[in-house]
């Protein structure tokens, strides 16, 4: 995993790509509709939709976003941050 | 307002509390659940580690050294599912305490259960897909069903009244005592049992709780600021209703009065609570009741302890009590008992009778900090000693389905 080292914007570029495309096709939203910089608000989600994304991005990712930290996610941006976390402790166990 | 005012209630019956019985957390009875709850003791015990796979909830209220053996005989056991199994156990605590060997025949029994026989159910699929056995146990149905309860406690006692279960989530339970209140008010049926049961330990369902995020990793803290969700609970609970009139004649000791039923529908979000929802029905429940909100002395709150409901629920009692919400004393049992998702209504109704009989009402267990947006009081961790003239039990399901019993002493 090579995530934050030699390339970090490209890395966090594409994830931040696959963020998007994953929720775009959970919440059945047009393209172009989620921005890198989105929160969950301006995108008019609720806790019901927030549990849906969480699960496609569990899978996804194979990762588990525990309660907690998934309380504090609230943006495309902390949800990448979030996942580039979880990617990068899964690397290293 | 004029309690003769009532539409639904004049010139019909007054229904009272007889007899309770109870299976939870704390065992068997009654007598161990009110004791626990009296002192604010929550019940709230690591689960056994899945054989099946990783599970992030790993606390629940559970009865831990339950033995089926030791409290029925092997038909029965053999028939009935873990839930099911408490419900009959429940109802013939309720009927012994009532001082009845059986209700006439033309009773009701009426029970709340929200997911039917898991455990069956779980060990069923387990069979076909994990362990590709090629049958499962055949009576798997008859445990599945969620009526199994009511079913078996009507062939045990050979009642043919009004038999039925309802589903309605996390208020099945409330719903249940309700419909039992008014047909016996009508006069529809001389007596009723009525009350829910649940048992929700199962792998399978668990990992659906977990998938929800709403379970606490920590003890349940039901109001406080920093709540971080529910606890499951297992249980039955069961009440017997009788004529006011009748239970004075025989003697019996009544412990309370039931005083109304209200119902709502949020018709908003599967399971966002809205608080406008839950607040019609506690205000039908005291229309039905013909009490003032300044008659309600104490709540037993739904209190789920999760992010959501509670200061939905501060708000609907805001809205439904006026004024009157600066003085009320609330509790959530939950916080003890755990959250019994269809036989909630059920411990919590015995909580609420027993509150106004022994003018004693139970705390809201492990409460830490004050959250602004809870701000009613909550009588954390001590019971209190107060006589309330009367009191309700709420109980918001997922489904924005509401259900709240009022109760008088």
């Amino acid at each position: 995993m090579s995530l934050g080292s030699e390339h970090p914007d490209s890395v966090t570029g594409e994830l931040t790509q696959r963020v998007i495309r994953v929720i775009t096709e959970t919440q059945k939203l047009p393209e172009g509709k989620i921005t890198p910089a989105s929160t969950f608000e301006e995108l008019g989600f609720d806790s019901l939709d927030g549990i849906n994304i969480l699960f496609a991005l569990e899978n996804e990712f194979d990762i588990n976003i525990p309660d907690d930290a998934a309380r504090q996610i609230k943006s495309i941006p902390e949800m990448v941050t979030g996942i580039a976390g979880l990617l990068a402790a899964k690397a290293n166990a | 307002m004029n309690p003769t005012a009532s539409p639904s209630a004049s010139g019909s019956r007054r229904v009272v509390v007889t007899g309770l019985g109870c299976v939870s957390t704390f065992g068997k009875g009654v007598a161990p659940f009110w004791q626990a709850l009296s002192q604010g003791q929550h019940g709230i015990r690591p689960l056994p580690a899945p054989k099946e796979g990783d599970l992030k909830i790993t606390t629940g209220a559970w009865w831990a050294d339950y033995d089926p053996a030791a409290h029925l005989d092997h038909n029965l056991i053999l028939l009935a599912d873990r839930g099911s199994q408490f419900a009959i156990l429940a109802a013939r605590e309720a009927l012994a305490d009532a001082g009845l060997e059986k209700p006439p025949t033309n009773s009701a029994i009426v029970t709340g259960c929200c997911v039917g026989g898991k455990h069956a159910e779980d060990a069923s699929y387990w069979d076909v897909y994990a362990e590709k056995k090629p049958r499962v146990h055949p009576l798997t149905i008859p445990r599945v069903m969620a009526n199994s309860g009511a079913s078996l406690i009507a062939i045990q006692l050979g009642i043919t009244g009004p038999t039925f279960t309802t589903s309605t989530a996390c208020s099945s339970a409330n719903h249940a005592v309700g419909q039992a209140f008014w047909m016996l008010r009508s006069g529809m049926v001389p007596m009723a049992l009525a009350g829910g049961h649940e048992s929700p330990f199962v792998f399978g369902l668990l990992k659906a709780w977990e998938a929800m995020r709403v379970v606490s990793p920590d003890l349940p803290r039901p109001f406080s600021a920093g709540r971080k969700g529910m606890s499951l609970g297992e249980g039955a609970g069961m009440l017997l209703l009788e004529d006011r009139d009748h239970a004075l004649a025989r003697g019996a000791r009544i412990y309370a009065e039931i005083a109304g039923f209200g119902m709502s529908a949020d018709a908003h979000h599967i399971t966002q609570p809205l608080p406008e929802g839950a607040a019609l029905a506690m205000q039908r429940a005291m229309e039905d009741a013909g009490l003032a909100p300044a008659a309600i002395g104490y709540i037993n709150a739904h209190g789920t302890g999760t992010l959501a409901n509670d200061p939905v629920e501060t708000k609907a009692i805001r809205l439904a009590l006026g004024d009157s919400a600066r003085q009320v004393s609330v509790s959530s049992t939950k916080s003890m008992h755990g959250h019994a998702l269809g036989a909630a209504g059920a411990l919590e109704a015995i909580a609420t009778v027993l509150a106004l009989h022994h003018g004693l009402l139970p705390p809201t267990a492990n409460y830490e900090n004050p959250d602004p947006e809870c701000d009613l009081d909550v009588i954390p961790h001590a019971p209190r000693v107060a006589s309330p003239a009367a009191a309700l039990s709420n109980s918001f399901a997922f489904g924005g389905l509401n259900a709240v019993v009022a109760f008088r002493r």
